[in-house]
């Protein structure tokens, strides 16, 4: 069929493509890039110091070495010593949140009414929002102090930055695994009921097994926070590097460590000029912590989102 | 393809609707190749060749051939999954946010494919106002609601005028004309989609879209958008699509049925649709023997 | 198994089942309460400390004075003030940073990429970015605003913009969040009118999303205000004895400067000072947050 003419005008200005609306989305997009450029923007400035760092202390004295004396002379680069006192931390408030953590996940999910969970949880989120260098306050001043009183903890010490490591990480735990408890379909909890099973056969039986990865994916998280975890633990354990051995690993818990985090801090605050090997160690402790945290976060990512797609 | 489309528009035997038409640059040579010489008044706004739609794989109509009458109520009706909803956001280009719509064939809007790359939905949708199954006002003030499409096409001239002529012919005025500037939400479920007629026409569209604009109401406010409707009719092309069978029959001029698997089975005047439908498919529907 | 009767249906022999179960709930119950509870307890502590109302000899240590008085040596003279307008200082060069960077990122990725490949690739990037140290943004804002942009050490707009970044993933996140919860029956009912993309994000979207984006903005400044290890990486001042002159002025914050006393063993800052200083920062963490509850509760959707 013919259609000679068109009286009717369904471009003209093209709104949807005129100057503005690409400007708008031009700036739009440059906007969602800059997290993209943020991402580089670290990746690059911790190599281009690291490998730096790297030429004039080789990678295997430095990951290795099992001395830390960045200032003092004589100068030693062995990370172990932090790598070993980060771990210390991480483990012992692993060991206070993930319990807990998973735990009230259980109770908030399964057992706590609406009202005892509009109480709960706000106290839960406030755990989380409180300020690091206030908790490694708390550690310094009140729960040192406490501890002392029963064993023999010095001024600044691994264990009380690891207690106020673990509960501010509690609420990471508890919330990602209480979701991921809550989102277990209700017809597997009524399949146990069906079979005659108790409540608490039914929420760890049934419920925790059906969360496993979800609560594993908090776990990691949780871990890679405490690994990240900075003035707490700086303002509580103090700045000792100690290489943990078979022989110290009774006792390094109640006496100054210093981990990555706080040697990078004590690095930074000693205002180093740039081009010091010093200076420069501060960026590949900064790209250690960086990788492995990046790593953990990124299985915790990938372990949430295979839970996600069981319950789909 | 078994293709049982009418795609012919009949002579409509009302005379005085031939009074309704208003002498449109656009009316003459669009659609008069199907009326196959016979002399009509009727002037196509919208028509469709072979039209397909698909989401993702599944294909949501089938061949649609239709030709929609100027400045009458055409009613689209057929069971729950027909596509009638999908035809009709074919025809603003609605479907274009659905992310796995595809669209095949013509859609002809004034003669003009509105599928043509040149075309801009945006500027499309300025020329065909919508109502949509629910009210939907913007959590604004009544005017400001109103005003929307005026101010979106940066037409802002008399104002204050146009947003009571638009508030009077939706039959609102007298109900809001003393709190224009409360927000629409405290309206009532039938003023609220009074409101969205009112705020589809403020911008004087061609033609207006309805997606089952009563089936969230009651039945008094049911019947007040119908008379609206009507009213409406006098000036705009209308197209509905109602669920509703004795809607369709009470306001509709033309009826088009659609049955499942997104096929237009019958497109006629309402009354013989109702009174004497070709197929027994469609018979079946509408005497409720199936659907 | 009891064979002829009905008694075991009342699950008499299911008993230390129950009482396992019961137990099992009243631990979970405490593991809640523990690090509540535990928080709850130190900030106890604390606010008695700052008020001195156990060793009132020493009087309140957060009065009119510490709130308008710099660092001293002498515990009794000592205040927060320069720390504190350093602090409001940085969050007004992160709200004017990071808010339109995050809102705009959650607009693109919600209302114009949404499910495409590359939004995906920003999304995960955005997640990972929440998880990295925040000493480590430190390094980045040191080697990026200061070594190559060549702003000066320590200096406000430079403490704003490496906080700004830490906690832009936040803002995103957030703001994603309330511009998903705008109805899509808006958005339908603005293209149907004939409304642009932006015309429908700026006329009905964000006015319907704004809210909640400003709850998870405050929130988020929340969390900038307690940040301490990127002001050490960028030089922040540990303590300045007036406030900032102008944003391109060294400055010290409250976390800095809270920080700053650890060094400071005597028991007048240790109890006293740092006590006081802990509670302003608290304090003004609990405006905030207040704050965003109270637009959130203001302007929640019915």
């Amino acid at each position: 069929m013919s259609r000679e003419s068109t009286h009717v005008d369904l471009t003209g200005d093209a709104v949807s493509r005129s100057a503005k609306e690409r400007g708008v989305w031009l700036l739009l997009l440059t906007c969602a890039a800059l997290s993209v450029f943020v991402t580089f923007g670290i990746i690059g400035t911790l190599l281009f110091d690291a490998i730096d760092f790297f030429t004039e202390v080789s990678p295997v004295a430095f990951f290795t070495g099992t001395d830390w004396s960045p200032a003092i002379k004589p100068y030693s680069f062995g990370v172990l010593p932090l790598v070993t006192n980060t771990l210390l931390v991480t483990v012992l408030s692993a060991l206070i949140a993930l319990p807990l953590g998973v735990a009230s996940a259980i109770y908030l999910s399964e057992y706590a009414s609406d009202r005892v969970r509009s109480v709960l949880k706000p106290g839960l989120e406030v755990l989380a929002g409180i300020p690091t260098v206030v908790y490694g306050y708390f550690g310094l001043v009140y729960i040192t102090p406490a501890l002392d009183v029963v064993l023999p903890v010095s001024t600044f010490n691994a264990l009380s930055a690891s207690i106020v490591v673990g509960i501010m990480i509690i609420p990471m735990v508890s919330s990602i695994s209480e979701d991921a408890m809550s989102s277990v379909p209700d017809s597997l909890r009524e399949a146990g009921y069906g079979l005659g099973a108790t409540k608490f056969e039914v929420s760890t039986g049934v419920v925790v097994p059906a969360a496993a990865s979800g609560i594993v994916s908090s776990f990691v998280l949780a871990l890679s926070r405490a690994i990240g975890e900075t003035m707490a633990v700086v303002v509580a354990a103090g700045q000792s590097p100690t290489m943990i051995t078979a022989s110290n690993v009774d006792t390094v818990l109640f006496n100054s460590i210093q981990t990555m985090t706080s040697a990078m801090i004590e690095l930074g605050v000693s205002d180093l000029s740039g081009g010091t090997t010093a200076y420069k160690a501060l960026f590949a402790i900064g790209l250690t912590l960086f990788s492995i945290t990046f790593v953990m976060n990124l299985i915790s990512t990938l372990v949430a989102r295979r839970f996600q797609e069981e319950y789909q | 393809m078994s293709q049982e489309t009418i795609s012919g528009t009949d002579p409509s035997p009302d005379a005085d609707d031939e009074s309704l038409i208003s002498p449109s640059p656009g009316a003459d040579a669009v659609g008069h190749e199907r009326t196959t010489g016979e002399q009509s008044e009727t002037r196509t706004v919208v028509e469709t060749q072979a039209l397909d739609v698909y989401y993702g794989e599944e294909r949501a109509l089938q061949e649609i051939d239709i030709e929609i009458p100027a400045e009458k109520v055409t009613a689209i009706i057929g069971p729950s999954g027909c596509g009638k909803s999908t035809f009709l956001r074919c025809i603003n280009r609605m479907n274009d946010l659905v992310d796995s719509a595809r669209v095949e064939g013509e859609l002809l809007f004034e003669g003009k494919n509105v599928y043509d790359a040149d075309v801009d939905p945006v500027a499309l949708r300025r020329r065909i106002g919508m109502v949509f199954q629910a009210p939907n006002p913007f959590p604004k003030s009544i005017y400001d609601n109103v005003a929307y499409g005026l101010r979106v096409q940066d037409d802002t001239e008399n104002l204050d005028e146009r947003v009571e002529t638009a508030l009077r012919r939706a039959a609102l005025w007298d109900e809001v004309n003393d709190r224009l500037d409360e927000s629409a939400l405290d309206l009532s479920g039938g003023q609220q989609q009074r409101l969205c007629i009112a705020r589809a026409i403020a911008p004087d569209p061609d033609v207006l879209l309805m997606d089952e604009p009563a089936s969230a109401l009651d039945p008094v406010a049911t019947s007040q958008i119908e008379d609206l409707i009507e009213e409406l009719a006098q000036d705009y092309t209308v197209v509905i699509v109602t669920h509703n069978m004795q809607q369709a029959a009470r306001i509709s001029d033309k009826t088009a049925v659609f049955l499942t698997g997104g096929e237009l089975v019958e497109f006629d005047d309402t009354g013989v649709v109702f009174e004497n439908p070709e197929h027994q498919r469609v018979e079946d529907y509408i005497t409720g023997k199936f659907g | 198994m009891a064979t002829d009767s009905g008694r075991d249906w009342f699950g008499s022999e299911k008993t230390t089942g129950y009482a396992k179960g019961r137990a099992f709930e009243l631990g979970c119950l405490a593991a809640t309460v523990f690090g509540i509870f535990m928080v709850f307890v130190l900030l106890l502590y604390v606010v008695v400390d700052a008020f001195a109302l156990t060793t009132p000899e020493y009087g309140p240590w957060l009065d009119g004075d510490f709130l308008t008085s710099a660092h001293s040596r002498f515990p009794e003279k000592a205040g927060i003030y320069p720390a504190l307008v350093g602090s409001v200082m940085m969050l007004i060069v992160i709200a004017l940073s990071a808010f339109p960077i995050g809102v705009g990122t959650a607009i693109y990725l919600e209302e114009y990429a949404s499910d495409n490949p590359i939004a995906t690739l920003i999304e995960i990037n955005i997640g990972n970015l929440a998880g990295v140290p925040s000493v480590v943004y430190g390094l980045l804002g040191l080697a990026l605003f200061i070594r190559f942009v060549g702003l000066g050490t320590g200096t406000v707009v430079v403490g704003g913009f490496t906080v700004g970044l830490l906690i832009l993933p936040i803002i995103i996140i957030s703001a994603q969040e309330a511009i998903r919860s705008v109805p899509d029956s808006m958005r339908t009912a603005s293209y149907g009118m004939g409304a642009t993309r932006w015309q429908t994000v700026w006329r009905v979207v964000l006015p319907e999303a704004l809210p909640g984006i400003l709850t998870g903005t405050i929130l988020a400044l929340g969390r900038a205000i307690g940040e301490t290890a990127p002001l050490i990486m960028i030089g922040a001042a540990a303590t300045v004895f007036s406030p900032p002159s102008s944003f391109f002025d060294r400055f010290s914050a409250m976390p800095r400067q809270i920080y700053a006393w650890v060094s400071f063993p005597k028991y007048e800052f240790q109890y006293g000072v740092m006590a006081a200083g802990v509670v302003t920062l608290l304090t003004v963490l609990l405006l905030m947050n207040a704050t965003a509850i109270l637009i959130r509760n203001r302007y929640q959707r019915q």
